[in-house]
């Protein structure tokens, strides 16, 4: 367990950008394209203290899942350090690993095995015993029916997906849970299923979560402290009820559009692939 | 200390007892790979059989010693091909499963990832070409009462050091390009095929394969498993082979892993991870 007087996350001056070759339209084969950089993230600094949840709010493409990369040691920063519970996620990310976990929107599992196969696998890679009954209670009080663990994961539905994902997550009791857009395609009814778990998980467990999600009801609903990012930058830092006052806003999205003059949903049709 | 090696061996064990999982799920589909290595084993050992009906058992030939010959590299080459195939698809098969970015953010080494991957591969290969054996013992009547099994055993092993080491330096192509690195292991795979020796002596090649086929571990493999199973030769004799073969995998192991470190650092660096296409 890591000291609770260093930082859960300790961010300074981290940039990173991507090198991409993206063919012009009409351009014959054989010409290669010349690379273009496209910064994610632009000198970033945060600091996020153990405990409660902290919301990374913002459109596709403002940064916020290369952020979570960087601190689940999944991306390496081009400039400026990171660091998680003190480690430093480049050149200690081993021991950054054993205290992180996450929970991303894809819920990376073997489709073909069940919710059983995956957490065996799961707790054997942290060093856990997958023991039966201890899986059974924890999908069980995530609203999981008993009879689903030994399924193929792709027969569950995309909100028990995400369950099993977030169990999977408790199993190696992580210090820092990382969570990318949990709840982005799910229904309605999956989505307030997940929101639940996630409201128990901040009032029953000692743990840090950084939840990134466009859904700005949804980080008015659960975080204590909600960061707004857009291309690559925080635009603002503050308790929901603060930005909201601050901005004489009523909502999270208003206040996204003081900041950036343009509506989040206007942000997602823009960007969604074609 | 002791705590850390127990999570990697458990890491170790994790990671073989997943494929054993997917592998239970595609059941069906490893019917029809055992079906298709059955199949291609028996039709060498009726290409062997067709041999001298086609004029090929003149004086100086030794028909029988020619059809063992190609049997032999037939289920040889099945097993270690399948083996290698298998840990060199250990960063595919977390492709395909969307899993890629799961398994990197765990809290093991990647020597570990890679050990527990080569485990199933080792395992499966050996019940795989046990079962191929078995059916071409059966059909084509092969003698083995010349052979020396015990000899024959310290090669396989001794030559699954070098296919490991082989198998992680080809495994880091999908990690490289996520499009073309999968292709691009069977193409390693035909190249050990032809080099390797693995239906024809070296000597027929031209000067720059037979140079390649001096490489590769497979030639020493081969026919060293040769030289027990046709001739006899015992655990003595393969000394000089096993040498050959361990010291090729001390030089691959490290040097599979050390690559594969730099392409994991260089995907971390590229956003390679995520991407699947």
């Amino acid at each position: 367990m890591p000291a609770r007087s260093v930082s859960a996350i300790q961010v300074c001056g981290v940039r990173k950008s991507f090198r991409r070759r993206e063919r012009d339209a009409g351009a014959p084969f054989w010409k290669i394209a010349a690379p273009k950089d496209k910064v994610a993230l632009h000198e970033l600094d945060l600091v996020v203290e153990p405990g409660g949840i902290t919301g990374i709010l913002g459109p596709n493409g403002s940064g916020k899942s290369t952020l979570i990369r960087i601190v689940g040691t999944l991306l390496t920063p081009d400039a400026g350090t990171a660091r998680v519970f003190g480690w430093n996620v480049v050149t200690q990310a081993l021991e950054v690993r054993r205290h992180v976990n996450r929970v991303s929107v894809e819920a990376a599992f073997f489709k073909e095995l069940s919710p059983w196969e995956n957490m065996v696998y799961a707790a054997r890679l942290y060093g856990y015993t997958g023991v039966r009954s201890r899986v059974v209670e924890i999908l069980e009080s995530l609203g999981l029916p008993g009879d689903a663990i030994d399924q193929p994961m792709k027969q569950l539905s995309r909100g028990q997906q995400q369950k099993v994902a977030i169990a999977r997550s408790f199993l190696t009791a992580p210090s820092l849970l990382l969570m990318d857009e949990p709840t982005t395609g799910l229904d309605p009814r999956s989505k307030k299923e997940v929101q639940t778990v996630l409201e128990r998980l901040r009032a029953e467990r000692e743990i840090t979560v950084l939840l990134c999600t466009h859904d700005m009801d949804e980080a008015a609903a659960l975080c204590e402290r909600v960061l707004m990012m857009d291309g690559g930058r925080v635009l603002a830092d503050g308790s929901p009820g603060e930005l909201c006052r601050e901005h004489g806003a009523s909502t999270l999205e208003d206040v996204f559009m003081d900041l950036t003059g343009k509506t989040l949903e206007a942000e997602e049709l823009e960007e969604a692939p074609t | 200390m002791v705590g850390i090696r127990r999570n990697e061996l458990g890491a170790v064990l994790g990671f073989a007892q997943r494929q054993m999982y997917v592998y239970r799920r595609y059941w069906v589909w490893e019917v029809v790979w055992l079906f298709y290595s059955i199949v291609s084993v028996l039709s060498i050992g009726f290409l062997a059989s067709g041999l001298g009906k086609l004029g090929a058992g003149g004086a100086g030939f030794d028909l029988h010693r020619a059809q063992l010959y190609l049997l032999v590299g037939a289920l040889l080459w099945g097993y270690l091909s399948l083996v290698f195939m298998e840990a060199a698809y250990a960063i595919a098969w977390e492709r395909w499963g969307g899993t890629i970015e799961y398994t990197f953010m765990a809290p093991v080494r990647r020597m570990t990832h890679l050990m527990g991957i080569c485990l199933f591969a080792v395992v499966y290969g050996l019940v795989r070409t046990f079962i191929v054996l078995v059916v071409a013992v059966a059909i084509f009547d092969i003698d083995f009462s010349h052979a020396n099994i015990a000899g024959t055993l310290v090669v396989l092993a001794a030559a699954t050091v070098p296919l490991i080491g082989l198998a992680i330096l080809t495994s880091v192509l999908p990690l490289l390009s996520p499009q073309k690195g999968e292709q691009m292991s069977f193409a390693v795979q035909g190249f050990m095929l032809l080099v390797s020796g693995v239906y024809y002596p070296l000597t027929v090649l031209p000067a720059p394969l037979q140079v390649a086929g001096a490489a590769s571990p497979l030639t020493y493999a081969l026919a060293g498993m040769r030289r027990s199973l046709l001739e006899g030769a015992g655990v003595g004799e393969q000394v000089p082979t096993v040498g050959i073969l361990v010291g090729m995998g001390a030089v691959l192991i490290p040097l599979g892993i050390l690559v594969f470190s730099w392409a994991e650092r260089r995907a971390k660096r590229l956003g390679l991870l995520k991407r699947s296409g």
